[in-house]
């Protein structure tokens, strides 16, 4: 049996690593005895999937994981959240859980871009207004990209799909194939002078039947419910 | 005395591993400070990773947290990235829990844990905006303490630290926290921070240097005494007598980044007797006593169940040797709620195929490598540092490990030992050969790794007064063993870094003007010398002659029976003729027994103390390879064929 759970990632426990979160996780299923399947091979290592990872730093209402139960292993999924929030650390609350068909596509390939909040400094409000609309009026937007320690000047703009300005703060959507475009990034393409002061993934979205939906939606209010965006530091 | 995090929180975007600083693992608490309650901030003086995971730190936390009149913090030192960014923006050290500056406590308390943190120490106190020698603090800053294996000679930090505390800190820290209540309520008026120290220095176990003074002969220390008759002339250890009135930590902090020992910890005894003659450790925590096996038990399980931790650590100075193992071990693993999958780990096994039973019923669950600590590389050798494995102990325990599927053995050997010749370092080279040579009769893929350090001599040992090989000279060892092992199949060989042993020895055995060497190391610099990238000799070379004294007398030379040792008015128990006569012992190549199970030798861990060891069973564990009545007289060797063609000898 596959779940995917839907979760946030918020207040200190922000500075935590996509690594960290890992074994955060692992411990958090052991603590409600809920057994995992394991790879085969010398050093099992429990099935589990994170999709894009999250930048350290940044929160999140929209993080993604796929588990694989241990074979004969069910579970209430609906129950899963309410089981599992309590033993993570405060700031990761789970805010959805979903059984997922066995052949489900991972979310590393089927996800296509994000939407971030970006509160910025350095600029103020009407100049990060023109910045923006001149990088959305621009053809190309060529940016040194690193990638494994290797450089590249590389055209971002495709990767902008949407970015909307309010006061010094960026909604912005960036695509994540055929490489994920970082907020970072994004700054840099507005040009110089631009500092991230907070940065927060709010959806994840995939392509299915030539719609664009979540992994998992959630009921209309429950990213805005106070327990989820309440600052956990 | 508000929270510093709105300063701290932009800067983490800027550091490495930021999430050394978030404070959050489970079992963090959020105290609330208030006028009536003694604050303590505990700080482990190294990189958080390396911190976090230290016991006596949490035990300390939990049991002031517990008392209605204190409340306890944790700090870490900050990475020099982090550093530079707290001082360029005028942000004092803070602690991880409520992000509170550090000098908004009554008291920082530093875990020594190894000497070569000391430049940090000053280094956290400087950042906690305190200044660092306590002769220049006032009524307005924090009392500095110390406690921690090092501060059985705290003479090179007597400069910086208000008080030390003295072996077993669990009930000590009580008796702190009320006399500084009393402190607290009284205004913290001036001069009152020498009242507070006065009536510090008379509680049991706890040193106030400056309540001493230092008379000096030239090179030579002529003695430590007391300035007032209430102030003892010398500060006795703190001994709890039964570890099960104390079991903590009772919520061991699960980190949410990566640390050292990232696992379930549960202490299964403190003390050893075995008697090894360079072990510090070992010295000063006598007499051994036992956590009863059914504490250990439900320590282990309410810990895994709490955590989600999947590996358990059974922790002591030698855990095989802890009464009835193996039923521990085993209701461990068999234990349903542990779901078949938790691993345990034994820390310094001891040599024996015996012991790698009890390792391969732990591995039924996962196989880590085994590693074993033989020291010596002769029988002559160990006899001489009464590490009394021989040599058919180790090869049984290979033959027993490599037949049962495990792939790595890591060998730990000390170098530079007293009497050492190269033929005692050679036989490394060939221990290590021959395991090799056992684990390839079984898998082509076998490793054994052999790892030398140099030996520092320790203060409150046997081998307090032996002078410690130079640099080069463990330099010609390490070349010797590196010749030794080219041509060796499957052995690997690693070494440390013999200048840092050299300035380990400086830190080690330094009288009170050490001080100025090590605030001058750190004022030039030196921090988190115990890391390789930071560590720089120099620093400590240029300092000494600055101050005008000799690394060799000081490092190198062999003290002499009538010479004062500066850590002499301080006293694990030990008498100091014990400690000469097993000197002598040592010299003579004679070893002795385990006294667990064997006639007192009156050390006088036990006798001072009026307790005993707390053993469960009165009988030694089947299997032991010392105090168990073999003729210590016979070590010899047994050639590796042996071993092959009579398998019996190995159960």
């Amino acid at each position: 049996m596959k779940v995917r759970f839907r979760f946030a990632k918020l207040g200190k426990v922000r500075f935590t690593s996509h690594r960290d979160l890992a074994r955060m996780w692992e411990r958090a299923f052991r603590r409600v005895a809920l057994p995992l399947a394991y790879t085969q091979g010398f050093s099992p290592r429990p099935r589990v999937s994170f999709g894009l990872a999250l930048p350290t730093g940044a929160e999140s209402v929209a993080e993604y994981l796929d588990v694989e139960l241990a074979p004969g292993t069910s579970a209430d999924v609906g129950a899963l959240p309410g089981r599992l929030s309590p033993v993570l650390p405060t700031g990761i609350d789970v805010l959805a859980a979903a059984a997922l068909d066995v052949g489900a596509v991972s979310l590393q390939h089927e996800v296509t871009s994000c939407s971030w909040l970006v509160e910025t400094s350095g600029l103020s409000p009407d100049e990060l207004q023109e910045r923006v609309a001149a990088a959305l009026a621009a053809g190309t937007l060529v940016i040194d990209r690193e990638r494994k320690g290797r450089r590249s000047a590389q055209d971002v703009r495709p990767g902008i799909l949407a970015c909307d300005v309010d006061g010094t703060t960026l909604s912005a959507e960036l695509a994540t194939q055929p490489r994920a475009l970082r907020p970072s990034e994004l700054l840099v393409a507005l040009g110089g002078g631009l500092e991230e002061v907070r940065v927060r993934r709010t959806s994840q979205w995939m392509q299915r039947d030539g719609a664009r939906q979540e992994p998992i939606r959630l009921p209309s209010d429950a990213t805005g419910a106070p327990h989820v965006v309440r600052r956990a530091s | 005395m508000t929270s510093l995090w709105p300063r701290i929180e932009p800067i983490l975007a800027k550091v490495q591993k930021p999430a050394r600083y978030i404070g959050c693992e489970d079992g963090a608490l959020e105290p609330v400070h208030a006028p009536h309650k003694v604050a303590w901030l505990l700080v482990y003086p190294d990189a958080y990773e390396i911190g976090l995971p230290n016991q006596g730190l949490q035990i300390l936390y939990e049991i002031l947290n517990e008392r209605p009149d204190a409340v306890a913090e944790r700090s870490y030192a900050p990475w020099t990235d982090m550093e530079a960014e707290l001082r360029s923006r005028g942000v004092p050290l803070f602690s991880v829990d409520t992000h509170r500056a550090a000098g908004d406590f009554d008291l920082i308390a530093f875990n020594l844990s190894a000497e070569l943190v000391y430049t940090n120490v000053l280094n956290c106190i400087d950042l906690a905006g305190v200044p660092v020698r306590a002769v220049d603090r006032g009524p307005e800053h924090p009392l500095i303490a110390a406690g921690g294996h090092c501060t059985f000679n705290p003479e090179p930090l007597a400069d910086f630290v208000d008080l030390f505390v003295i072996g077993d800190g669990e009930e000590a820290v009580s008796d702190i926290t009320e006399a500084l209540a009393q402190w607290k309520a009284g205004g913290r008026t001036a001069g009152s921070r020498q009242r507070v120290l006065r009536d510090l220095a008379r509680v049991p176990g706890v040193y106030v240097p400056s309540m001493y003074d230092v008379a000096y002969d030239g090179e030579r220390l002529v003695s430590v005494t007391p300035r007032f008759a209430d102030v003892p002339e010398r500060v006795e250890k703190r001994t709890i007598a039964d570890l099960n009135e104390w079991p903590y930590p009772k919520n061991q902090l699960v980190p949410l980044t990566e640390v050292v020992h990232d696992r379930l910890n549960v202490e299964i005894f403190r003390g050893c007797t075995r008697g090894c003659r360079f072990c510090q450790a070992g010295m000063i925590t006598r007499p051994v006593r036992e956590r009863s096996s059914e504490q250990v038990r439900s320590m282990v399980s309410s810990g895994l169940r709490r955590t989600g931790y999947d590996e358990v650590s059974l922790t002591s100075l030698s855990s095989a040797d802890y009464s009835g193992i193996e039923d521990v071990v085993g209701g461990i693993i068999n234990d349903p709620m542990c779901q078949g999958s938790v691993g345990v780990s034994l820390p310094s096994l001891r040599v024996d195929a015996y012991t790698v039973g009890i390792a391969t019923e732990i591995a039924k669950v996962r196989r880590t490598g085994l590693t074993f600590a033989p020291e010596g590389g002769t029988w002559r050798m160990r006899q001489v540092i009464n590490k009394l494995i021989r040599e058919e102990d180790l090869y049984g325990a290979a033959e027993s490990a490599f037949s049962q599927g495990w792939q790595r053995m890591k060998l730990y050997f000390l170098i530079g030992l007293p009497t050492e010749t190269d033929e005692d370092v050679l036989g490394i080279a060939e221990l290590a050969r021959r395991c090799a040579a056992i684990g390839r009769k079984h898998s082509g893929r076998v490793t054994v790794s052999a790892s030398v350090g140099g030996f520092v001599p320790k203060p409150q040992t046997p081998f307090q007064w032996f002078g410690q090989a130079t640099a080069p000279n463990l330099r010609a060892k390490v070349n010797l063993l590196k010749d030794a092992v080219r041509r060796d199949r499957g052995v690997t060989l690693k070494w440390h870094d013999p200048q840092a042993t050299l300035a380990e020895g400086l830190a080690s055995r330094g009288d009170r003007r050490m001080g100025a060497v090590i605030e001058d190391v750190w004022r030039n610099g030196g921090v988190f010398q115990e890391w390789s990238e930071h560590f720089d000799i120099r620093l400590w070379e240029a300092a000494m002659e600055r101050h005008g004294l000799s690394i060799d007398s000081y490092v190198h030379r062999h003290r002499t029976e009538d010479e004062v040792l500066p850590w002499d008015h301080i006293s694990a128990g030990l008498h100091k003729d014990f400690l000469w006569q097993d000197w002598q012992d040592a010299l003579a190549a004679a070893g002795v027994e385990d006294c667990r199970w064997t006639p007192c030798y009156d050390c006088g861990a036990c006798t001072g103390f009026g307790i005993e060891h707390v053993v469960a069973s009165p009988v030694p564990p089947a299997g032991g390879s010392q105090g168990t009545g073999q003729d210590l007289s016979a070590g010899g060797s047994v050639p590796v064929q042996l071993l092959a063609t009579k398998p019996a000898l190995i159960t």
